[in-house]
């Protein structure tokens, strides 16, 4: 199963790779991993999407504990939480094509942020199903090239 | 120096005023350019011995004998690239065995980093995955409190080494010295004391059940006052004792209640008892491979109850019903105090009897032949439980841990996650140097003596009296066994017998006395000489028969009750 695990790291050098190769040396997938500032600027948060059954989950989640610059591990996946996945696309388009794509984009509540003769390049921010959705609805066009961010996550406040 | 008004220290001397704090009695290391600075001002200091290896992987397992012996952390000292690089594989192997060990290495200065420089080598990263944690220092600021994180790191929780990069410049950078007298860190706090609800929870599961069985670890060795607090709960319950390899010296090996050590090359009745028990009580051990055989099949029928300080072995093998994290003495402890009942385990204790009845550990004797057995079973005699033994990796490891009766913790060093051919010989000088009223008896095969064989010079400089048996029997036995066993007896590269060198000679040309005995007439005599001798270390050589092989066995990925007791019969073989 599909696990998004937010961790909070030591905003140091070499935190991301003791992350990743605890990942690579244990044989766990990453499916996407987005690292960045946190309101205190020496701690970052790290997004991970990755996989696997409850016993790999829950090592996972160990590991990822033992290791000294880790500050805080949470499971967000059975969470109240928001997650949210920035994609930069560019598509191939002809005269006829290019408010078709527009429409797309706009009904994606995205942003077209470049544009040439013959291709558009669009910024779409969601849920990374929606950006799915986003990328299934353009490849018909053509795309020539994608830059996703990888999912970024937090948990939604108490009420 | 040189007239320095400065109320500041230079780095080098920050160093060895850390170590000072930390109470560094020895450091085991090799100079080099990158630490030039910090030999200058090594040169000048008495308090601190330092002792002169002759190849860095050599001091990195002297500080884990050290530090096993005496429970006190293991010092290395080496310069940059290549001499950083030569102490992986005593990383690894203190990384696997949790064993406490501080690494400092030199490094290129910070303005060179990333440069290809000479005699760069990344080490922080190359050590990344094997160390409990690594620092690279970029600023002499930071020098005392890295070196304070870096021993509070290594020593606590489940130990592990650590590794300090220092770049020549930080050495010779001048800074305040100011070193906290305790540390906390936000990011690091390892549990000692087990939950109190979980902990009765184990009381109560002690009392439900017939046929208890303790699964004792290296947590209960590590941990000070452990195996006090294990004897109690065992003998005032008449709970069975089995030990895993680290384990060893936990609970008295000779002790009515011990099945001895359990797993592949475990004794019959220790599996049986592990496949067979209502309640396995695993304490500071971890479930390794090589204890369970086939996950599946292992000790089914158990309630398990498993006590270790990191979090992470739990369930990361075979699921169990009762965690209990934290520390096996702390645990112990509380656990006996819940203990004011007693259980009636009689005919659990006569099933395992009739098991030991059925299949005791034994080795052919009376055909004149000698046996590594045979060596073991008189060194434990003659030394009564009483000595530092440190075998190596292969086949006389495991008959090591089968016949020598072990009384007590820190008296077995081994390398047991990571099987280091080489281990012995500089682990067992470490040892020598933390603990000088015991005996320390390295034992070797004939392969992996060779693979540190250079440190015997180091012991014969320092006049260390430390015994080294060679088991010579002329071949990679562990493996040739495998290959006898599993792999058609195509007997590839195992065969030393023509290429091993004379291993009198060659001690006798580092400087170490030497005996040899090919016999079993010879064997009492030449071990009371080398227990004897004090001078120096000294070198036994014991040629004993070429193709023994070590049983009980657990095929790898069988179930340990599918073991092969005896040897199969030769017709049977292809």
């Amino acid at each position: 199963m599909r696990h998004i695990i937010s961790v909070l790291v030591e905003n140091k050098f070499g935190a991301l790779n003791r992350v990743s190769s605890m990942f690579s040396a244990r044989g766990y997938n990453i499916n996407s991993i987005s690292i960045g500032e946190t309101e205190t600027p020496d701690v970052s948060r790290m997004t991970i999407v990755t996989e696997g059954d409850e016993k790999i989950i829950d090592q996972i989640i160990k590991q990822l504990n033992r290791l000294i610059d880790v500050i805080k591990v949470i499971d967000l996946t059975n969470t109240k939480m928001v997650a949210r996945e920035l994609l930069l696309i560019s598509v191939f388009c002809q005269k006829g094509t290019r408010s078709e794509i527009v429409d797309i984009c706009e009904i994606f509540q995205g942003k077209v942020v470049d544009i040439t003769h013959n291709t558009m390049s669009l910024e779409i921010t969601g849920p990374p199903e929606k950006i799915d959705a986003a990328i299934d609805l353009l490849l018909p066009y053509g795309i020539k090239e994608i830059a996703r961010s990888g999912t970024v996550a937090m948990k939604r406040g108490d009420k | 120096m040189k007239g320095n008004k400065k109320p500041k220290l230079k780095g080098a001397q920050i160093f060895f005023e850390a170590l000072r704090k930390e109470g560094v009695k020895h450091i085991f290391g090799y100079p080099g350019g990158a630490t030039l600075y910090i030999y200058e001002h090594l040169y000048d200091i008495e308090d601190i011995q330092h002792i002169l290896v002759r190849h860095e992987q050599g001091a990195t397992h002297m500080a884990e004998g050290y530090a096993k012996a005496s429970g006190k952390p293991g010092v290395v000292l080496v310069t940059s690239g290549p001499g950083a690089t030569n102490t992986v594989t005593g990383i690894a192997d203190a990384y696997m065995d949790s064993v406490p060990i501080v690494v400092f290495t030199g490094q290129v200065p910070t303005s060179l980093i990333g440069n290809d420089a000479f005699q760069e080598a990344d080490i922080c990263g190359i050590t990344r995955p094997i160390t409990k944690h690594n620092f690279l220092v970029k600023d002499v600021e930071e020098l005392a409190l890295t070196i304070k994180k870096a021993f509070y790191i290594a020593t606590t929780g489940k130990p592990g080494p650590v590794v300090v990069d220092i770049p020549k410049n930080v050495s010779n950078s001048y800074a305040e010295f100011e070193y906290p007298e305790t540390i906390e860190l936000k990011t690091y706090k390892p549990v000692y004391h087990g939950h109190p609800n979980q902990i009765k929870k184990a009381a109560e599961a002690i009392k439900n059940h017939k046929k208890p069985l303790l699964y004792v670890g290296g947590g209960v060795v590590m941990s000070e006052g452990a195996s006090e607090q294990l004897f109690k709960l065992a003998t005032k319950l008449n709970i069975p004792v089995t030990m895993t390899l680290q384990g060893l010296g936990a609970f008295p090996g000779d002790h009515e209640l011990s099945l001895g050590m359990l797993g592949m090359h475990g004794t019959y009745y220790a599996n049986k008892a592990i496949t067979d028990c209502d309640l396995l009580i695993a304490v500071g051990a971890r479930f390794d491979d090589r204890v369970t055989g086939k996950l599946d099949t292992f000790s089914r029928h158990s309630y398990k109850i498993h006590i270790d300080i990191d979090p992470s072995t739990i369930d990361k093998n075979v699921k169990v019903n009762l965690p209990i994290v934290g520390d096996s003495k702390n645990i112990l402890e509380e656990l006996n105090k819940y203990i004011d009942f007693t259980i009636d385990t009689s005919e659990w204790l006569k099933q395992i009897d009739e098991w030991k009845k059925e299949c005791p550990l034994a080795y052919t004797k009376g055909d004149g032949k000698l046996r590594t057995e045979y060596v073991i079973d008189v060194l434990s005699n003659l030394t009564k439980g009483e000595a530092i033994i440190v075998p190596d990796v292969g086949q006389h490891q495991m008959w090591v841990a089968q016949f020598y009766k072990f009384k007590y913790p820190r008296t077995f060093i081994t390398s047991g996650g990571l099987g280091t051919m080489g281990f012995s010989v500089p682990a067992a000088i470490g040892a020598a140097f933390a603990v000088k009223d015991k005996p320390v008896i390295s034992i070797s095969g004939d392969g992996g003596f060779q693979m540190n064989i250079q440190e015997l010079i180091t012991a014969a400089y320092y006049k260390i009296p430390v015994k080294f048996f060679i088991i010579n029997n002329g071949y990679l036995g562990m493996v040739r066994q495998w290959q006898e066993l599993f792999h058609s007896e195509k007997y590839s590269f195992t065969n030393l017998q023509t290429i091993n060198p004379d291993f009198v000679k060659v001690s006798e040309a580092m400087g170490v006395k030497a005996l040899r005995c090919d016999n079993v007439d010879c064997v009492e005599d030449v071990i009371k000489q080398a227990l004897e001798y004090n001078e120096g270390p000294i070198t036994v050589e014991f040629r004993v028969v070429k193709e023994d092989m070590v049983y009980p066995m657990v095929p790898a990925g069988a179930s340990v009750s599918d073991m092969i007791v005896k040897r199969l019969n030769p017709e049977r073989m292809v």
